[in-house]
């Protein structure tokens, strides 16, 4: 166990924040505090790296109780939501930077920075100032300054917020690969549930400052612990008073068995075709289907289906 | 859309229909008649002033000879030795010189202490931080005259409080921190209020001591504005006159340039006077260029 959170609490004034929390988090592991923005994700991630103080309960890193230990000598890697570079600095002297209030000498610095842009793919860019690079590449840039000081612990706040879609995808499969190779236990903060999903090895949910449920990504889409995680990890559907995926239900012909329906309404969004029914109970659902299957059904508006909840319930995304 | 259109008019290659061309038009006249009312009342408050001052100090003068009021029996004298005879008059350059050192000085120390002042009004929660805040603005309300009876009161040779500063330069000195004040600490307040706080937590998850991450994290983000703080600060002392009045005591050791200029308006001397004062302008223009152009370096660097 790499980092134990025993009962921590922290209040802004009345309101609190982080209310009670307690969990592990595996030594070497990836993991992503899912939450909506005010659940405290972020607060919680400050709270480990020292940056705020609890109000009550401990934290221990590797076993040692930090608690009380300055931020300077907890031996953090913080990357921070808008890179927060040192704008007057070279990409090579930012990087750099902890390593010299660590006093090394210039020799080691040099290697090490060397090292770190060959990781980042940013050693064309060492003489660069931050504003010459792109949004990805600043990111980047403070993945590695927090790297150069070989935290015990990194920690990533909405690392991909601030960036393009495009990047931003680009970028979660790359710290997937990054983090495979260098297995620095990290815990990264994000309120975008597919970046969660594609990232994680350990899933944390919060909201309203406390834990709904931790565990296996896959696991908790699959078996949600409440309503509200439901929710949250995708897209539900009513069927017959039950939540239910979208893609978890099945579209077949007027006389197979299940509920009959009538198709209200179709979207074709490309990669998948939304499918909204009226069933015989006259209450709505909608359907998510692969463009083949709704090829195959070929539909249209007006047709007499009916709906049933898949025998095997589709995992993931 | 107006706006839009006439800001590509070159790129733009589909004619626009009439009442799109019309309205470009009427944008165009529009912003061609708000530019000549800025420029018309620029030129009347400092433009023409300040031109006549520079020409009057390089001894440029206009002349007709024999009568009539043709234009071509005009003529311009240029006499640059009237600027050169006006600074070999004695104490002129003495006073120039105290002036400069005296200003930069002034400029210096207000920008170190702006710079604290600042610190502590963004930074610190205290009881009467408010007060505090509208302290700084005091010396651009007080009429200048008013704190120079003030500073002589105080600090002259009666002074209440036994510093006597009559006729040296600290007392001058005194003065001018005082009318520069606000110059500094507004220059880079506005700054260190936007200061993302992420960029300090960086340096302190780096291990940043206090000093460290102040010097090289907060100082060079506030270095464009602390050096427009120092322009400005300087140009205000060099120009300054009310305030040291009195406490200079008319005295030629302690009389800086404004002071100089006044004495010698007071015996008519003119076109001396233009000289001198001239001279202070081009010193003063100096430094403001170069701090503002150094300023504007560093905040391209700095790609806010």
């Amino acid at each position: 166990m790499a980092i134990l959170l025993n009962r921590v609490t922290k209040s802004y004034g009345s309101r609190r924040v982080v209310d009670d929390v307690t969990t592990s988090i595996d030594d070497g592991s990836l993991t992503v505090i899912l939450g909506p923005s005010g659940s405290g994700k972020s607060t919680l991630l400050r709270l480990i790296a020292g940056l705020e103080t609890l109000d009550s309960g401990t934290v221990a890193i590797d076993g040692q109780d930090v608690t009380f230990q300055d931020v300077r000598d907890r031996n953090i890697g913080f990357c921070f939501q808008h890179y927060a570079p040192f704008r007057h600095m070279t990409v090579a002297k930012n990087v750099g930077f902890g390593l010299k209030v660590r006093k090394q000498s210039r020799a080691d610095i040099d290697r090490r920075v060397g090292e770190l842009l060959e990781i980042v793919r940013l050693s064309d860019k060492a003489n660069r100032y931050p504003s010459q690079l792109s949004g990805g590449e600043r990111q980047r840039m403070a993945l590695a300054r927090a790297l150069a000081i070989e935290p015990r612990v990194l920690l990533l706040d909405e690392p991909f917020g601030a960036l393009d879609a495009q990047v931003r995808v680009e970028l979660r499969s790359w710290l997937r690969d990054f983090h495979h190779r260098i297995p620095v236990t990290t815990i990264m903060v994000t309120h975008d549930q597919q970046e969660a999903m594609e990232v994680a090895d350990q899933l944390i949910i919060m909201a309203e400052g406390a834990i709904q449920q931790t565990g296996d990504p896959r696991h908790i889409y699959a078996s949600p612990s409440n309503e509200f995680v439901q929710g949250f990890l995708g897209p539900i559907t009513n069927f017959g008073g039950v939540p239910v995926r979208p893609h978890d239900l099945e579209i077949r012909g007027a006389n197979a068995p299940g509920e009959h329906a009538v198709v209200t309404a179709i979207q074709n969004f490309g990669f998948e075709v939304r499918v909204d029914l009226r069933t015989e109970h006259d209450t709505s659902c909608w359907v998510q289907l692969s463009t083949r299957e709704a090829e195959t059904l070929s539909l249209s508006v007006g047709d007499a289906v009916t709906v049933s909840v898949r025998h095997e319930p589709a995992l993931m995304i | 859309m107006a706006l839009a259109l006439s800001d590509h008019s070159s790129i733009v290659t589909i004619t626009p229909p009439p009442s799109r061309r019309r309205r470009f038009v009427v944008s165009k006249i529009g912003r061609i008649g708000g530019i000549s009312l800025i420029a018309t009342y620029l030129s009347i408050i400092v433009v023409i002033p300040v031109t006549a001052l520079v020409l009057h100090g390089i001894g440029f003068g206009i002349s007709t000879n024999g009568a009539g009021p043709a234009l071509w029996r005009w003529s311009w004298h240029l006499s640059p030795m009237v600027f050169i005879h006006a600074l070999q008059l004695p104490g002129a350059v003495h006073a120039i010189g105290l002036s400069l050192w005296l200003s930069l000085l002034v400029a210096f120390i207000n920008c170190v202490m702006g710079l604290a002042i600042a610190w502590v009004l963004v930074r610190d929660e205290f009881p009467g931080k408010r007060i505090l805040d509208g302290f700084i603005d005091l010396p651009f309300a007080l009429p200048t005259i008013v704190a120079g009876v003030v500073f002589v009161f105080l600090y002259g040779p009666a002074s209440p409080l036994h510093v006597d500063l009559f006729e040296t330069w600290i007392g001058l000195m005194v003065a001018l921190l005082f009318v520069t004040i606000p110059f500094s600490v507004r220059a880079v307040q506005p700054v260190l209020e936007h200061l993302d706080r992420a960029d300090e937590e960086a340096a302190l998850t780096l291990g940043a001591g206090p000093v460290r991450r102040y010097l090289t994290v907060v100082l060079p983000s506030l270095a464009p504005a602390a050096l427009a703080g120092f322009g400005l600060a300087f140009a205000r002392a060099i120009g300054e006159f009310g305030s040291i009045a009195l406490i200079s005591g008319g005295v030629a050791r302690t009389t800086p340039g404004s002071a100089y200029v006044f004495m010698l308006t007071g015996s008519f001397q003119w076109a001396q006077a233009a000289a001198v004062s001239t001279a202070l302008l081009l010193l003063s223009l100096v430094v403001l260029i170069t701090s503002s152009v150094a300023s504007r370096r560093i905040s391209k660097r700095l790609g806010s």
